[in-house]
């Protein structure tokens, strides 16, 4: 038992974790909590009333035993009941073992929530505290909608002692963070904004975070903070470490007030005012300045204050990206970190530099870090170092340094960790095919990285370079003579021979000329590795050698001989023996024209994204991958190379069923997207022509839906009673459509109701309408107004109901409203240098949506340009270098902010395929836009 | 921050404070990858972990490791400051803070954690004002407490706490 206990000893409490403590194995452990566990519970249940002191002890045993890792499964009311003492200490242990186990039993959760009331209205400091700790530790829902009304009224009030101001800030974020819908700053805003000018530094340290978290969802309405926060961090930067007293943490003032402000900056783009940003980039020169000067203290602490805000300050060098002077500066400052003898700077400094390098104006001295970066990698002795070091030799690769760097990789792959070898052999295999100039150096390291390591090589990677290969016609020479050699080694990898099949196979006959890899060299080559090889593989080299058959009559008996035989045929795999079977018999009854024509060479894959970038974006979660394609051509000459076999029919392996390299390289399943929905309406007609007595429901049609999305007027539903027009404009962020019913019949209809519904998030659209008289004459047509604002971005459009009789039966029609996100798009016209340097700024993955499909219409210029232009965004002319594809930029406009968004759109005429790439700031925005436009062509 | 986790050199968890919703499994999970990966580091390496989607920061304190998780925009210097403003609060508390006496005062822990940091970020970052708060909070124990049942404690508990 300790020594000393300050407050209150539980005398009870420490003997029981003794006890726990003094249990020698797991069993006694449970033994002697099932025994304090059965204890409590009598208590709780006797007949004699407990004190508040023993509740409090038997709540605390409780929650101790849950700590442990053991379920509690009562004990929640006795902490309830605490909760309502007037004695702090009780009620401070009812609010922590509330906050640790809270359940979402109702009838509880009501009474927690007017014991909390009580506290909040008690005026009592400390009692409002432990209530504000305890709702920011729960955080849920429910308590959001109880107290997200009150406690910014307890923020802002004059009479608020500033302990409770800061619970109520930090207390108001936590419900922010989990029910954005329920806390409305709303009229509050501006005295929240202006809590960084409060005297008391805790408050302000306290309220940034609010205002910062609030500030990157709603950057226009607190755009205000900007200056102030200028202002206080310039205060802060050039004051004496003894001016701000105890907020001086080792010599350094106000580390964290200083890192949150600059934090909060990162919101926003750089001031505009001349004068303010003025004074922030003085206070950046000085943090970088006083990086230079000699330290205060040798102790740990200063010099990570110190370095934590001038961190700070350099990743808001990097966001503004708009100061090359600011960053070349940084980029000194981190190339001397990159040699500190702090394992921890230089960990921050390899990390930082990371995003630096997506800069243009720091790119390049970034680069001339390269050497050290490489030595990092050779010699640190920490791997989660050594993980930075070879993540920033990925960043800085360029065409200039690729090779260098790639055979650094390489060579570090030879001893790296285990843990982060797949990561790298996905990223040498990117470098190598991004900045690829001479393929044979591309299969060279594919290769390498087989050799090295195979075993985390996935099947991505190789199916990446069997993909190059059968594209690029000039390196399928030099591939198979390297395949040749690699698979003479003794002990070659698995995955070296799938590629070793695989290339010989297609393209064996080009090196069979020379004496030393004649056909039947290469055979017996292939098949001494048959044996060492998993099913998948045999199955492939079995593919490999029916081929070999069709480009060397000369080695058909020997492969006969080979299929014939009792190990093949009579397989006990029944996917190897059926291609046994198959094979043979393919070999022995096919004229020679007709195996040529089975077994004709692969025709060249369709272009798509790299399956091995989007495994190392999956592997690392967004914000990963920091390499992005410079322009999109290079991608186009790396896959479209190839111009054989055009679109014949996948020869080959297909022959056979289904077989596991029939879909090698998933290569069909990018299916193209099914072309125009098959038309609802004679579906619906069917329906109403038999229209009895019964109501109909047509379910929701959303044809007529698509059909809108690049166009505002006409008709979007019709059937044998009723048509809707529909005419819309739209402007900035609002929108009215006129929607015009036409009775087709001549009978009237009555009870002409219609209604618009928007059910998943109310709050997205605002939608309003008019109603419309119930009684449409016949013949007659009637008009509808619905006004609409868009609040934010969204996807689901609101629904349209429309209800009537008509002789009697009653119809009900639901549509989609043709309101779609693009309707809201203002077209930006812009040169072409700020096209590339926005596409470039916007690089993280989850920002671009990309969507490769078939053209389901004609791939007219003038056609696919209306429709561009219909979309509503601006059609730039002379950007694109490759004058075939189309690029758009635009905002979108909605009342809570705008969301720049580029669009590039690559039609491949001859494969009658198009990749359309979206880039927004917003991802959800990137994705929709593409999902929509890639129905429309 | 998303979590804060205090563990012992044997892997043991001595104080575990969450700042978002996880669920229990969850956590579990949580708890016994951190406990294996920072306990695994050798030695003098630097303090700094990526996680999943989360940077992790961790420090020994004699015998303890305080480790934390924080989104990939938190600033890994300043966090470490927190562990050790943290340390220092403990330390100021219980005089020459131990890991006993975190093991028999958690609810003591958990109060000062509360102090410091509330939803995973720092809300008073003055020792003397938090320092202040505490000591306030714990006059106004002793003195309910005293009143209430001051026979009994001082049969029962420590002398020396009155």
């Amino acid at each position: 038992m300790p020594a000393v206990s300050k407050g209150d000893g539980m005398r009870g409490l420490a003997v029981f974790i003794s006890d726990i403590r003094n249990c020698k194995s797991k069993e006694a452990e449970i033994k002697r909590i099932n025994k304090e566990l059965a204890n409590i519970r009598s208590k709780f249940k006797g007949d004699k009333a407990l004190d508040g002191y023993s509740k409090k002890k038997y709540v605390c045993k409780l929650l101790f035993i849950f700590l442990l890792g053991h379920d509690i499964d009562f004990g929640h009311m006795e902490a309830v009941n605490l909760l309502s003492s007037n004695k702090y200490t009780e009620k401070q242990i009812g609010y922590l073992f509330i906050s640790v186990l809270v359940n979402s039993n109702s009838e509880l959760i009501r009474l927690i929530n007017n014991a909390i009331k009580n506290d909040l209205s008690s005026r009592n400091p400390t009692f409002m505290c432990l209530a504000l700790h305890c709702i920011a530790n729960v955080g849920s829902r429910e308590m959001a909608e109880a107290f997200a009304g009150e406690i910014p009224r307890i923020l802002v009030a004059g009479d608020t002692m500033d302990s409770v101001k800061q619970s109520a800030a930090l207390c108001l974020l936590r419900l922010y963070k989990a029910s954005p819908d329920l806390v409305l700053m709303g009229e509050w805003t501006s005295r929240v904004v202006h809590l960084l000018n409060d005297q008391h530094m805790g408050v302000v340290t306290a309220a940034i975070s609010l205002i910062t978290c609030l500030s990157s969802k709603n950057p226009d309405e607190f755009k205000t903070c900007v200056s102030l926060a200028v202002s206080r961090l310039s205060r802060i930067v050039s004051s004496a470490s003894t001016d701000l007293q105890d907020y001086t943490y080792y010599f350094v003032p106000a580390p964290w007030l200083s890192c949150k402000l600059l934090r909060l900056l990162q919101c926003y783009p750089p001031p505009e005012d001349g004068a303010v940003k003025g004074r922030l980039v003085e206070c950046l020169e000085t943090i970088l300045n006083k990086a230079q000067e000699p330290p205060k203290s040798k102790k740990v602490q200063h010099s990570n204050a110190k370095n934590a805000i001038l961190f700070e300050a350099i990743s808001l060098i990097i966001h503004y990206d708009s100061e090359p002077n600011l960053l070349v500066r940084a980029c000194n400052q981190l190339g001397q970190f990159l040699q500190h003898r702090e394992t921890n700077l230089r960990y921050l400094a390899l990390e930082s530099m990371c995003t630096l390098a997506s800069s243009e104006f720091s790119h390049e001295a970034v680069k001339t870090h390269i050497e050290t970066v490489i030595n990092a990698l050779k010699t640190e002795r920490d791997v989660s170092v050594r993980q930075r070091a070879a993540d920033l030799l990925y960043a800085m690769c360029d065409r200039s340094n690729a090779k260098q760097i790639v055979a650094e990789m390489l060579s570090y792959l030879e001893t790296a960790d285990y843990s982060i070898r797949e990561e790298m052999v996905l990223k040498v295999a990117i470098l190598a095919e991004k900045y690829a100039v001479d393929y044979s150096w591309y299969v060279d390291t594919i290769l390498n990285l087989i050799r090295i390591a195979g075993d985390y090589v996935s099947e991505e990677v190789w199916y990446r370079v069997i993909q190059i290969v059968i594209n690029r016609d000039d390196v399928q020479g030099y591939a198979a003579k390297t395949v040749f050699e690699a698979l003479q080694a003794p002990a070659c990898h698995e995955n070296m021979v799938k590629v070793g099949g695989y290339i010989l196979g297609e393209f064996g006959n080009l090196i069979a000329g020379d004496p030393r890899s004649s056909p039947l060299v290469q055979f017996n080559l292939l098949h001494s590795k048959f044996h060492l090889c998993s099913v998948p593989t045999r199955a492939l080299l079995l593919s490999a050698y029916i081929k070999f058959i069709n480009l060397f009559p000369e080695t058909k008996a020997t492969i006969q001989e080979v299929l014939r035989s009792d190990s093949q045929i009579r397989n006990s795999d029944v996917e190897l023996q059926q291609r046994a079977v198959e094979y043979l018999k393919l070999s022995s009854i096919a004229s020679t024209d007709v195996l040529a024509t089975v077994l004709e060479e692969m025709p060249p894959f369709p272009e798509r994204e790299s399956s091995i970038l989007a495994k190392l974006k999956k592997k690392k979660g967004p914000g990963a991958v920091s390499v992005e394609l410079e322009d999109g051509k290079e991608r186009g000459e790396l896959n479209g190379g190839g111009d054989r076999g055009g679109d014949a029919a996948i020869a080959a392996s297909n022959a056979s069923t289904p077989s596991p390299s029939a879909d090698l390289l998933g290569l069909r399943s990018a299916a193209p997207v099914s072309g125009a929905t098959p038309s609802a309406g004679s579906l619906l007609v069917d329906v109403f022509s038999e229209a009895g007595p019964a109501a109909t429901s047509a379910g929701v049609n959303d044809d007529g839906f698509l059909r809108f999305v690049c166009k505002n007027n006409g008709v979007l539903f019709e059937n044998q009673l009723l048509q809707i027009g529909i005419k819309s404009e739209y402007r900035q962020n609002l929108g009215r459509m006129y929607l015009f019913y036409g009775n087709k019949t001549s009978v009237q209809f009555v009870s002409f109701n219609t209604t618009v519904s928007y059910e998943i998030k109310s709050r997205i659209l605002n939608v309003q309408t008019k109603t419309v008289e119930p009684l449409v004459e016949g013949g007659a047509q009637v008009q509808q107004v619905i006004n609409i604002e868009c609040l934010t971005d969204f996807i689901d459009a609101p629904l349209l109901n429309i209800k009537f009789r008509y002789g009697g039966a009653l119809q009900n029609i639901s549509l989609k409203l043709p309101v779609t996100i693009n309707k809201f798009f203002q077209p930006t016209e812009m040169a072409a240098a700020d096209f590339f340097q926005r596409w470039k700024q916007l690089s993280q993955p989850q920002q671009e949506a990309q969507k490769i499909f078939k053209a389901s219409h004609g791939m007219d210029t003038e056609v696919l340009k209306a429709k561009l232009l219909g979309l509503g965004t601006a059609l730039l002319e002379n950007v694109d270098p490759n004058p075939e594809n189309y690029v758009c930029a635009g905002v979108i406009q909605t009342k809570a902010q705008q969301v720049g968004c580029l669009l590039r759109l690559e039609p491949n005429a001859q494969a009658q395929m198009y990749r359309l790439t979206l880039r927004s700031s917003k991802d959800t925005v990137s994705q929709r836009v593409c999902d929509l436009l890639a129905e429309q062509f | 921050m998303h979590f804060l986790l205090l563990f012992s050199r044997q892997g043991k968890l001595r104080l575990q404070k969450w700042f978002t919703p996880v669920p229990e499994r969850e956590k579990k999970k949580i708890v016994r990858d951190m406990t294996t990966m920072v306990l695994g580091r050798k030695p003098r390496s630097c303090n700094f972990l990526h996680w999943k989607d989360l940077k992790i920061v961790y420090k020994k304190y004699a015998s303890l490791y305080f480790c934390c998780g924080l989104d990939a925009e938190e600033n890994e210097l300043l966090a470490l400051e927190v562990l050790h403003r943290y340390v220092e609060l403990l330390d100021k508390y219980f005089g020459n803070v131990c890991e006993l006496d975190i093991i028999f005062n958690f609810e003591k822990a958990y109060f000062i954690l509360d102090e410091f940091l509330l939803g995973g970020e720092v809300q008073e970052t003055s020792k003397q004002v938090l320092s202040r708060s505490i000591e306030a909070s714990d006059m106004l124990q002793e003195v309910c407490f005293g009143r209430s049942c001051l026979l009994s404690v001082l049969s029962i508990i420590f002398s020396v706490v009155l």
